[in-house]
């Protein structure tokens, strides 16, 4: 009825972007900022990949673009929140509209008009191994680069010095202070990384999942990210369980219906935003445990007088 | 900063005050457009925006025309038709179906401003009008050409909301492809949107992926046509021509075409001979056409195809023409019958054949 190796290479292209903006937010929130504007990040990414894209024909440009375009956003929150010391909730939901709006100025002109083939890293050859080759060895250089992150960035928190500090800063920033850590510089890295794996992802979606510049294309994305965060409890492998989980729900519904199983649609497509909720609910009633995953000083304004 | 604040609130005074003098002076005539999508999709959204350019070229500077994008069907669409009349607009054309209610409540606030709203039915004041074209008559040529060409027996078909227009379409083209191939099954997959490329084009691969390979949508983007590029399977161009992806995978093309009406229309208006109407047109006057058929399509099939384009074109046939059975058997139409335009308009039911149900 419905083909798992299909379902499984369609979940893991429609996961790809929201994984990475996601585990950008992770290392964001791991230093105790709480970055609400990825859907602006990311949307940032999405159209300064795809102008370069048409206008350099270069992919790898592309995608560089995409992270600075996303970086670029993320910048101005951190001057606004680390320098500024402005709210982190409401700048960062400013940053969403202004994102959704200069990307949308940005990009007018550009619908439609023509940009490279991204080409596969693995040989076309491989593609035909029976299961593995498709599920494997088809994918894009991105999803690889993704799910490689995953890893790095559990390797980088959990493994090593580097690590430490960041989630020092984002547990208790005065101790990291009074230790000689400079908060705000760590903070404001961890927000441009987090812009620019927003802005990857952004630009992974125009251009190889959509292969076109679509005003508001990202339709809600930053915003699953941001709950994938919460839903993994800041843990990075969760994030990739996360973000493939509502791939599949994505992936499914649409397959359930070719299949003629009558399955109410409206249902299935709310069923991420669903499960964020349950989860989250899930998540509250133990107390202690969220209390403990999540980082103590997130969201809190840092500075140095105390 | 202080200054610059009264700067920037003394020139948006000043230009407002420009677009109120403008208005008064109602000259040249202001038409707005609202759009779904974006002008540069390719699809539903620049087919209108063509129509508004070419009331531009007819009129010149007797005219000028202002439009909005991606304006959201619902209560958003009532700020923004709202805000267009105010801004001096003096006939609006509102082009989805979801502006229906919208466009009415706007239109009933303004009685001396001509409204005009696509593929809706409800006309609740004497200056609202409503246009639609008989996209099923193009559907059905669709159809019979999907019918010939598909080798799998299954073809795919990505719908948007489940309304009489788009259920018309689904009935017409599987009844077209039926005609032709009797093992022809239809697999239609709802994703809830006019324009959104993204799981349009999910849509498509979960079809390919399910044995499709001919795809039909009643969807504005051109996210299936790269998917069935890439899949090297066929699809059709909706709403606009779509030529950058011909002859294949695109091997013809619905279009509509609504330059015509738009500025008979805006003449009228300007006339003052504008009156209430409800205008549903196909073929035969041009507003439904089926774009360039492919070398990819064989030979006699294109024959078939044109043959039936004359045939509705010239009212010696009706796509809906009986003995047609609903959905679960019963009778709908008997033979030789053909169906009233009310029952098309309002159709909420699928013909015999397709097995899958219409949403709720």
């Amino acid at each position: 009825m419905i083909d798992p190796i299909t379902l499984i290479v369609a979940l893991v292209t429609i996961s790809t972007p929201v994984l990475l903006a996601a585990l950008g937010e992770l290392v964001v929130e791991k230093s105790g900022v709480l970055n609400l504007g990825v859907e602006g990040m990311m949307i940032m990414g999405a159209v300064c990949g795809f102008i370069v894209a048409n206008q350099t024909g270069s992919p790898t440009l592309a995608f560089i673009a995409g992270m600075a375009g996303g970086a670029a956003m993320a910048a101005i929150f951190a001057v606004l929140t680390q320098f500024l010391m402005s709210n982190q909730v409401a700048t960062g939901l400013a940053l969403t509209l202004f994102g959704l709006g200069l990307a949308a100025l940005l990009g007018v002109g550009y619908e439609g008009q023509p940009i490279p083939d991204v080409a596969k890293p693995l040989p076309e050859a491989l593609r035909t191994i029976p299961i593995i080759g498709p599920i494997a060895l088809g994918h894009d250089l991105v999803t690889y680069i993704a799910i490689a992150a995953i890893f790095a960035v559990w390797y980088v928190l959990k493994h090593t010095r580097t690590g430490l500090i960041i989630r020092a800063v984002g547990e208790n920033h005065d101790a990291a202070h009074a230790l000689g850590y400079k908060v705000i510089r760590i903070r404001c890295m961890a927000i441009l990384f987090g812009g620019a794996m927003a802005g990857l992802g952004g630009a992974f979606l125009s251009l190889i999942y959509v292969e076109n510049w679509v005003q508001g294309m990202t339709a809600g994305a930053g915003w699953i990210a941001l709950a994938l965060v919460v839903f993994a409890a800041w843990k990075p492998g969760r994030v990739l369980f996360g973000a493939w989980l509502f791939g599949g729900i994505a992936a499914l519904q649409l397959r359930l219906q070719t299949t003629e199983i009558n399955v109410p649609v409206a249902l299935l497509d709310a069923s991420p935003y669903l499960v964020t909720i349950f989860v989250l609910v899930l998540m509250s009633s133990d107390r202690a445990k969220a209390a403990l995953n999540a980082p103590a000083a997130l969201g809190k304004t840092f500075h140095a007088s105390g | 900063m202080k200054l610059t604040t009264k700067l920037l609130a003394s020139a948006a005074l000043a230009t407002g005050l420009a677009g109120g003098a403008l208005a008064d002076s109602h000259d040249p005539f202001q038409i707005g457009f609202i759009y779904v999508g974006p002008t540069g999709d390719f699809g539903w959204t620049y087919e209108h925006d063509q129509g508004r350019l070419a009331v531009e070229e007819a009129y010149g500077d007797a005219v000028e025309t202002v439009f909005l994008e991606n304006v959201a069907e619902g209560a958003d669409a009532e700020r923004a038709i709202q805000t267009m009349v105010l801004g001096g607009a003096d006939m609006i054309f509102t082009t989805s179906f979801g502006y229906m209610e919208a466009t009415n409540a706007v239109a009933g606030q303004f009685p001396d401003v001509y409204f005009e709203h696509a593929t809706g039915y409800l006309r609740e004041h004497s200056n609202v009008s409503t246009y639609s074209a008989r996209f099923y008559e193009g559907r059905a040529v669709l159809g019979h050409i999907a019918g010939n060409m598909t080798e799998s027996n299954i073809i795919g078909y990505i719908a948007s909301f489940p309304i009489p227009e788009v259920i018309r379409g689904i009935n017409s083209a599987f009844l077209h492809a039926r005609a032709v191939n009797p093992d022809v099954e239809m697999r239609i997959v709802w994703v809830y949107s006019w324009f959104d490329p993204a799981e349009e084009g999910a849509a498509a691969q979960a079809l390919i992926d399910a044995g499709a390979d001919v795809i039909m949508q009643h969807t504005d983007s051109t996210a299936p046509q790269a998917a069935a590029q890439e899949a090297g399977i066929i699809s059709f161009g909706q709403a606009s021509d779509m030529a950058q992806f011909a002859p294949i995978p695109r091997v013809a093309s619905i279009i509509d075409d609504w330059a015509p009406y738009y500025i008979e229309r805006v003449g009228m208006a300007m006339e003052g001979t504008w009156e209430q109407a409800d205008t549903w047109d196909g073929f035969s006057t041009g507003m439904v056409v089926i774009g360039e058929m492919s070398d990819a399509i064989p030979e006699d099939v294109r024959v078939s195809a044109q043959a039936m384009i004359d045939a509705i074109g010239g009212g010696e046939y009706h796509p809906f023409t009986g003995p047609i059975n609903r959905q679960d058997g019963t009778a709908w139409l008997a033979d030789g019958e053909t169906a009233d335009d009310g029952t098309l308009a309002g159709m909420d039911f699928y013909v015999e054949g397709i097995t899958s149900d219409i949403p709720n």
